[in-house]
């Protein structure tokens, strides 16, 4: 019986290595790659024989790299603050202030999540066209600034908390935005990190809008950035393995030393989204 | 003025939603409405230049072979993907589950490509599976398999695809489900090995009923993201982006297209109608039939 137990353990052990091997292969052989001139790319060698970070510094300075990163890195804080705020205080209005109508507005916001982005981008891009939005932070911003989704999560947060504790910050005079900001949001922590991740990882992978938006080389976010640039480069595989490299590494990186909130996040909003 | 308590609450709910809702009336519902009335015109710059056609592009719709391909690939992607990744999901949480060491760590490995930019991780699958020096050909041919064509095949790019939105996704269902498993109380597991069930009968009668909620919100949302697959298709073939001979094409990439590179907004905008259509359906049509009431 305990040896049984124990090559189930070993079987298991096994099937999960096996399949962690899938998971981290390719990240493994894009960072082996980058790091190869040219000519050994196409050699059979996994490790690179003379490395070189010479890719690296053709990609930072000599591509707009680093302004797509930071182009990206703009849109995505802006709006996961946007979307923490006016999501969760929505919200929380929904979920707390009686007020005539209140069904009929989260109706309306929650019917908003059954329509696709795909059928919004072209009114979107309709509507910038006539405005002069067409290749301005303003046109890559605004369709992401408030989410259904949020405001929905924040409502069924909110609707979970004691009626007492508002009813002491009355007490206490407290306005009613002081008992939404002071009372409120620091109860429903876990979500707004949830919902804070959830956002920026949204934003930051954004591609469709994005690709639509933007005209310009200085303009682009840095998935556009990547598919164009990679487009171009057709086989100098050292490039984009670099390119690549130099975006995934960094989120790789806040993933290993965040992992536990991430994912509880994930758990939280999958769960009760 | 005096307001009173209740008045004070209408007037403060008002400021609180006065954005919100303007936001979601002009940029969500409006451009919605738009979509349906651009669909019944001819597209043109200048609004004054733009003809009533009625549902003539809708007419088009229904004869139209690459809509058709269009079509037919979409609801293809979801029925190879979406079951693959969560019956894949599953196993890895049940493994998970059972594994006496280092589960944080393999459930982070899992979950890492799940996080990583979907643009940079399709480009460096592009090149794993590049025909000619691409790694998974090097390692199939020391397995003594011959090399494959991948993304180049007519017939093999479709599933190659699909597997690349799997590994991206494959973590994200196995944190869910490896939720769900640990909600289920241990208790239920002992009662029913008292009564003499073992392995497959446990799964069978606690396991998977008590998982309906997670499968449920697994397969409309996992279904809702390949019907708008995109991303994926045109970078993993960037110079033949939908190909090759439109064996990869989806709805989102054919309406991308249709309005951008060939600036006819009209047909587009009915493509998206229909696209709007389908997804409802579906998922009205999944949450009916999958839902499942427990009695416990």
């Amino acid at each position: 019986m305990r040896w049984r137990q124990r090559l189930g353990d070993l079987l298991t052990l096994f099937l999960l290595a096996l399949g962690g091997v899938v998971m981290v292969l390719p990240f493994l052989w894009m960072v082996l790659t980058s790091l190869k001139p040219f000519p050994e790319i196409f050699e059979l060698h996994f490790l690179p024989r003379e490395p070189t970070l010479e890719n690296y510094e053709e990609i930072l300075f000599r591509t707009g790299f680093l302004r797509w990163f930071v182009n990206s890195l703009l849109v995505a804080a802006i709006t996961t603050l946007s979307v923490l705020f006016f999501d969760s205080l929505a919200g929380y209005t929904l979920a707390r202030l009686r007020f005539p109508g209140r069904n009929l507005v989260f109706i309306l916001i929650l019917s908003t999540l059954m329509v696709p982005t795909e059928m919004l981008v072209i009114p979107w891009y309709v509507m910038s066209a006539e405005r002069g939005w067409i290749n301005t932070y303003w046109g890559l911003l605004f369709p992401g600034l408030i989410t259904a989704f949020g405001v929905f999560l924040m409502r069924q947060f909110f609707q979970t908390l004691p009626q007492d504790l508002f009813d002491a910050g009355r007490i206490d005079g407290l306005s009613e935005f002081g008992i939404f900001w002071r009372i409120g949001l620091p109860l429903v922590r876990p979500a707004l990190a949830a919902l804070g991740i959830f956002t920026f990882l949204g934003n930051w992978n954004a591609f469709l809008w994005p690709l639509i938006v933007v005209q310009t080389p200085e303009m682009r976010t840095l998935p556009v950035g990547i598919a164009l640039f990679s487009g171009e480069a057709g086989t100098a595989w050292h490039l984009i393995m670099a390119a690549s490299s130099l975006a995934v590494l960094p989120v790789l990186l806040v993933f290993i030393f965040f992992q536990r909130q991430i994912i509880e996040g994930v758990v939280l909003t999958g769960l009760k989204g | 003025m005096q307001l009173s308590l209740r008045g004070r609450e209408v007037l403060w709910a008002s400021i609180f939603l006065a954005i919100p809702l303007a936001f979601f009336l002009y940029f969500r519902i409006l451009p919605a409405f738009q979509a349906l009335y651009l669909s019944l015109y001819d597209w043109h710059v200048d609004p004054s230049q733009r003809r009533f056609v009625g549902l003539e592009h809708y007419e088009r719709l229904w004869e139209d072979p690459l809509m058709r391909r269009a079509l037919s690939n979409t609801l293809l992607y979801s029925l190879l993907g979406v079951p693959l990744q969560i019956a894949l999901g599953l196993v890895l949480a049940l493994l998970l589950q059972r594994v006496p060491v280092a589960r944080d760590f393999f459930r982070a490995v899992y979950f890492a490509p799940y996080v990583t930019p979907v643009v940079a991780v399709a480009w460096v699958w592009s090149w794993m599976l590049s025909p000619h020096f691409g790694l998974v050909n090097e390692l199939l041919v020391f397995l003594g398999i011959p090399p494959q064509p991948f993304l180049q095949s007519p017939s093999q790019a479709l599933p190659t695809v699909t597997w690349v939105v799997v590994w991206q996704n494959l973590g994200f269902q196995v944190v869910l489900f490896l939720a769900g498993l640990q909600s289920i109380p241990r208790q239920y597991y002992e009662a029913a090995r008292i009564d003499g069930a073992e392995g497959w009968r446990l799964f069978r009668h606690i396991t998977w009923p008590l998982l309906n909620p997670v499968l449920v919100f697994s397969v409309v949302i996992g279904t809702i993201g390949y019907l708008q697959l995109f991303t994926q298709v045109v970078n993993l073939n960037f110079t033949d982006q939908g190909g090759p001979l439109n064996s990869t094409l989806t709805l989102a990439l054919y309406i991308y297209q249709t309005a951008f590179l060939r600036f006819d907004l009209g047909y587009a905008a009915a493509i998206t109608v229909v696209l709007f259509v389908l997804i409802l359906a579906i998922t009205l049509f999944q949450l009916k039939f999958l839902t499942r009431r427990i009695e416990v």
